[in-house]
């Protein structure tokens, strides 16, 4: 798929190869586009499919149908001429301020492949970037044998590794549940999955439940949940957590009903949901709200995907959390309006093409509103006890933000120059939202209103070596020597 | 602690699939398309760094490249991302000590 000697300049840029990215470049590029779709990972699929092409999992009960469904984009994308170049980094997007001299401003990606960065020029550009787990701050989360849930399931699909040894998982939401399932299909051990539901979030969800009883979702959904709770023990209503171990996980306490216990657990894996990655969005400049009821920023877009960006749009996971199938009519929305703004199809045929990717579109998010709310993880989790850690990287306590706040910190970006919190190498994508959610309960006001970091590229550290291999303009170099 | 199914250590191509590399200099086996900070799980290789803060262990917690704590040197090179390198036949993977060293 991938010329001998890339050429650096594209209609359109997809940036992520998930489901929604997959079908965005499919679409665009059989329309005409020229297309380039970037992904950091070797293999297209995203996280959802990942390693669909060469996954090491070949019994296809473990990872169920849906996992599947992904290899059924490859087909299309491959057919339309799209590019693919894995194994790229993007750590820029920006539009240049001065024109091509010919009136026009084209989109430039900073990106890095094989060791050697390089500029790329496109007049739109498809951000599918996805989701990540939403971080789960608890006292001991740092532990080695501590991971995501999502993280462990990575490791299922890329390399066939399922924990061995004592394992508990804990959390709540539909990966957690789909995990186990999985982990059943394959006979794994399971000591125990610690459910932290809060009774109170059925009650808020039941009066959604009849938009649910329409989802897709609801027949598998009930089948897996059923399925596990036969088989496994699920101890429910958990209220805190603690991992405990002297340089690696040890036991895993847990408060129940007011009273604490331990399980041993040589591997522990969390999960509470995913948020948006919109670390790229936010450094390209593309404004964000807070959605209360996915409790996670989100970028701003029209029913289209696009941004408050001209020339750039949001598909998938990474504008709102709609899950899989969703994320892959949502990026043939974009790619269509894309097509319409590069002028190469019209309002008309965009308009018509999109009936059908809608209705598909609203029946995959169809029962969101009642698994958001009934997943809304507790308050416990996303505004941790001070002695736990928020900021994995600099090692921060979620007690030493609020510290921060006292002292008169409003937001993350003062409590960034406080603490260096969120200055890290993850770049905030692990402390932002528990940062926002802290400061917004230390101050009684909405996150809304604390906002959130202000993150500039690059959005992954890239080395000075790679930053040399850029090819020069005379520009660039008039602007070292004439100032 | 994590194990690989049987049904890939058994697979006809288990032989054929097989990549030697080091960990710390010791000889080591991951499978082809591992990433190296799978490699070093499969290795039973929980902790693969010591913070640069407190000198606190860390293992791989996202494995899809956002949390940097996979951060390893690699081939003589510091703080690269296990989870986005495949280990390779002949590799060389160094737990990584505090803070990437100058010129590592």
């Amino acid at each position: 798929m991938s010329a001998p000697n890339p050429k650096f300049d594209f209609d359109i840029a997809v940036v992520g190869s998930g489901p929604a990215g997959l079908a965005a470049a499919a679409l665009a590029a059989s329309k005409g586009a020229s297309v380039v779709l970037l992904d950091e990972q070797a293999e297209p699929g995203g996280q959802i499919y990942r390693a669909v092409t060469e996954t090491p999992v070949r019994d296809r009960k473990v990872l169920g149908p849906d996992y599947w469904h992904g290899a059924e984009l490859l087909g299309p994308l491959r057919d339309s001429g799209a590019v693919h170049w894995p194994g790229t980094t993007v750590w820029s997007v920006a539009r240049p301020r001065e024109d091509a001299g010919d009136g026009h401003r084209p989109i430039q990606i900073g990106l890095s492949r094989n060791g050697s960065a390089a500029m790329l020029t496109v007049r739109h550009v498809i951000l599918a970037t996805g989701a990540l787990e939403r971080p789960f701050p608890i006292p001991g989360w740092t532990l080695p044998g501590v991971l995501g849930a999502g993280a462990a399931q990575v490791l299922l699909k890329t390399s066939g590794l399922v924990p061995s040894g004592a394992t508990v998982m804990a959390g709540s939401g539909p990966l957690l549940w789909l995990l186990a399932w999985q982990y059943l299909q394959a006979g794994a051990r399971i000591d125990a999955i610690l459910d932290t539901t809060p009774k109170q979030n059925w009650r808020a969800a039941l009066p959604l439940l009849p938009g649910f009883l329409r989802s897709p979702y609801l027949g598998k959904g009930m089948k897996l949940m059923l399925d596990v709770r036969r088989k496994l023990t699920v101890i429910g209503n958990v209220t805190a957590l603690r991992a405990e171990g002297d340089g690696a996980l040890k036991s895993v306490v847990y408060t129940r009903n007011g009273t604490e216990h331990r399980l041993p657990a040589d591997t522990l894996l969390l999960h509470q949901g995913v948020i948006p990655n919109l670390n790229l969005a936010n450094a390209t400049g593309c404004a964000q709200r807070w959605d209360g009821q996915q409790r996670c920023w989100r970028p701003t877009t029209d029913d289209w995907g696009a941004t408050s960006v001209e020339g750039v749009s949001l598909a998938g996971d990474g504008a709102g959390i709609g899950g899989a199938r969703a994320a892959e009519e949502a990026g043939r929305l974009a790619a269509l309006d894309a097509l319409h703004r590069l002028g190469r199809i019209g309002r008309e045929q965009r308009d018509q093409s999109a009936v059908p990717v809608r209705t598909a579109l609203d029946r995959a998010l169809t029962g969101r509103a009642f698994l958001d709310t009934l997943y809304t993880p507790a308050e416990a989790f996303r505004v941790p006890a001070d002695d736990t850690i928020v900021c994995r990287c600099e090692e921060i306590t979620a007690g030493a933000v609020r510290e921060a706040v006292r002292l008169g910190c409003s937001g993350p970006n003062q409590a960034k120059s406080f603490l260096r919190c969120g200055m890290g190498p993850c770049q905030g994508r692990l402390c932002g939202p528990t940062v926002t959610e802290v400061i917004a309960a230390e101050r009684g006001v909405s996150p809304a209103e604390v906002g959130y970091y202000r993150l500039r590229p690059p959005v992954k550290p890239i080395t000075l070596a790679e930053l040399a291999a850029l090819p020069k303009t005379a520009a660039d170099i008039d602007a070292v020597f004439k100032h | 602690m994590f194990r690989r199914l049987p049904e890939i250590e058994t697979a006809p191509n288990a032989a054929a699939q097989a990549v030697a590399f080091t960990i710390d200099g010791r000889p080591a086996s991951a499978r082809a398309g591992d990433s190296v900070a799978a490699a070093l799980l499969a290795n039973g290789v929980t902790a693969c760094r010591n913070t640069p803060v407190s000198g606190a262990a860390r293992g791989p917690y996202c494995m899809m490249g956002v949390c940097f704590d996979c951060l390893v040197t690699i081939d003589g090179t510091g703080n690269r991302q296990g989870c986005q390198v495949r280990v390779a036949p002949g590799m060389a993977v160094e737990t990584q000590n505090g803070k990437r060293e100058v010129e590592r």
